[in-house]
């Protein structure tokens, strides 16, 4: 098997356990987590098409390339902006549970605005 | 099988089982762990892809920036920790899950296995113009030039994310200073380490910058060595984050984006398309858009660390 191959059936892998993770886990933060395994999955995939595409002296394609460095840029901003929610979630109802029966009141949850 | 296919098998095998206890931990803040060390060994699968560059970025940023974030969170979330057990989904549930995502990754596997043959590729493009940006890195050719409408477009991105966690502030402490105030042990490990070290990262992070035009490198991955070095005094209590409400700080936030848009039109005004450079003065007018842009990727990064505002300026 070659080596583009390979990291591509890994990829592949890594994508189905960042899914699994994203759905299963009630934690927010895991789900957050597992949303990033699912995103470096998908990000592999590009620098196996990359590697493929290997030609006029590039060891690989840079266009993919470039846009896998803006794609981790991108889910590095949506992983902050996801985090920053759930701080502010936690702040304000004092838990940080996705459970709709668990939330404390609407009084309760807006007292600290 | 060859030496190098078993080492590269070995390679995959590993950083999938650190996957695994990412996913597996009981303890969220073990499970960040097991991602900081799954970004570190997936930079090694992206040299083995001969991507240097991702493999700077995914060091930088997917591993080590996120993780950072994600670390400070598991901190503050511990206490929601034993509670989160008791939820835990039906086993019916988690069957169903896995089923699902096993067939996903089947067929993600199924496309990888039935790539066309030759594969497609626009290296020979990049390669017959790379002369007219003046930039011997391709990478750097693709993400400044090429294709530069992502990139600016990705400089968008980050501000939006700076604005929407700032919005995420209560009322009162509206241009309040984000984040919690770190304190540390000024003769500790810590503290010394901040001191000893922004000297040397900044210099490293310059540079970064300065050789990515013919080589590996970036005005990102260098942005984030900046940041980093900004965050480790913050961290150590050396100095505190700014006020969300300070002028400078919003001028150094769209100062990036800000250049590269007035390149962009005046590549328009010159005649030829939005964004494109006259062929001359290429890669001055691509130095003149990095320059600003990484100050401004060093403290957009550095504050969509520090949080939401959580304390008003006069404490």
């Amino acid at each position: 098997m070659s080596t583009p191959t390979l990291f591509g059936l890994f990829g592949a892998a890594a994508a189905g356990l960042g899914l699994y993770g994203l759905i299963v886990n009630p934690q927010p933060l895991r789900k957050i987590l597992g949303f990033n395994l699912l995103g470096s999955g998908a990000f592999v995939f590009f620098g196996v098409v990359a590697r493929r595409g290997a030609a006029a002296g590039f060891g690989a394609d840079p266009v993919p390339q470039a846009m896998v460095i803006t794609g981790i840029v991108v889910a590095f901003s949506a992983t902050a902006m996801a985090v920053a929610l759930l701080l502010r979630l936690f702040q304000a109802t004092g838990s940080a549970t996705l459970h709709v029966d668990a939330s404390p009141a609407a009084g309760e949850a807006t007292s600290d605005a | 099988m060859t030496m190098v296919e078993g080492v590269d098998a070995g390679l995959a095998v590993l950083v999938l089982a650190v996957a695994v206890w990412t996913i597996a931990a009981h303890d969220t803040f073990a499970a960040v762990v097991g991602f900081v060390t799954y970004g570190l060994l997936l930079a090694l699968i992206w040299v083995r892809l001969e991507a240097v560059d991702v493999a700077l970025t995914e060091t930088a940023i997917g591993s080590g920036l996120t993780g950072v974030l994600l670390l400070g969170a598991a901190a503050r979330l511990r206490v929601t920790e034993t509670r989160a057990a008791t939820e835990r989904p039906a086993a019916l549930a988690r069957l169903a899950a896995a089923t699902l995502s096993a067939v996903v990754a089947a067929a993600l596997a199924a496309a990888v296995l039935s790539l066309p043959d030759p594969a497609p590729t626009l290296a020979p493009a990049v390669a017959d113009n790379a002369a007219a940006t003046g930039v011997g890195n391709p990478v750097t050719s693709v993400l400044m030039a090429f294709r530069a409408m992502d990139t600016l477009l990705e400089k968008v991105v980050l501000l939006l994310a700076v604005v929407g966690v700032w919005s995420l502030a209560p009322d009162r402490l509206w241009g309040g200073r984000p984040g919690p105030r770190h304190q540390a042990d000024p003769q500790g490990m810590l503290a010394f380490l901040a001191r000893l070290l922004p000297p040397v990262g900044i210099v490293v992070g310059i540079y970064i910058v300065w050789v990515s035009a013919d080589h590996p490198g970036g005005a990102f991955q260098g942005g984030t060595i900046l940041a980093a070095m900004w965050l480790l005094a913050m961290m150590a209590g050396l100095t505190d984050t700014p006020p969300v409400s300070r002028r400078w700080l919003r001028l150094v936030l769209i100062a990036g984006p800000a250049v590269f848009l007035i390149v962009g039109l005046g590549g328009l005004w010159l005649g030829q398309a939005f964004l494109a450079y006259p062929e001359a003065y290429a890669k001055p007018l691509i130095l003149a858009i990095e320059v600003p842009m990484t100050l401004t990727i060093a403290v957009t990064l550095g504050l969509l660390l520090a949080g939401a505002p959580e304390r008003s300026t006069e404490r």
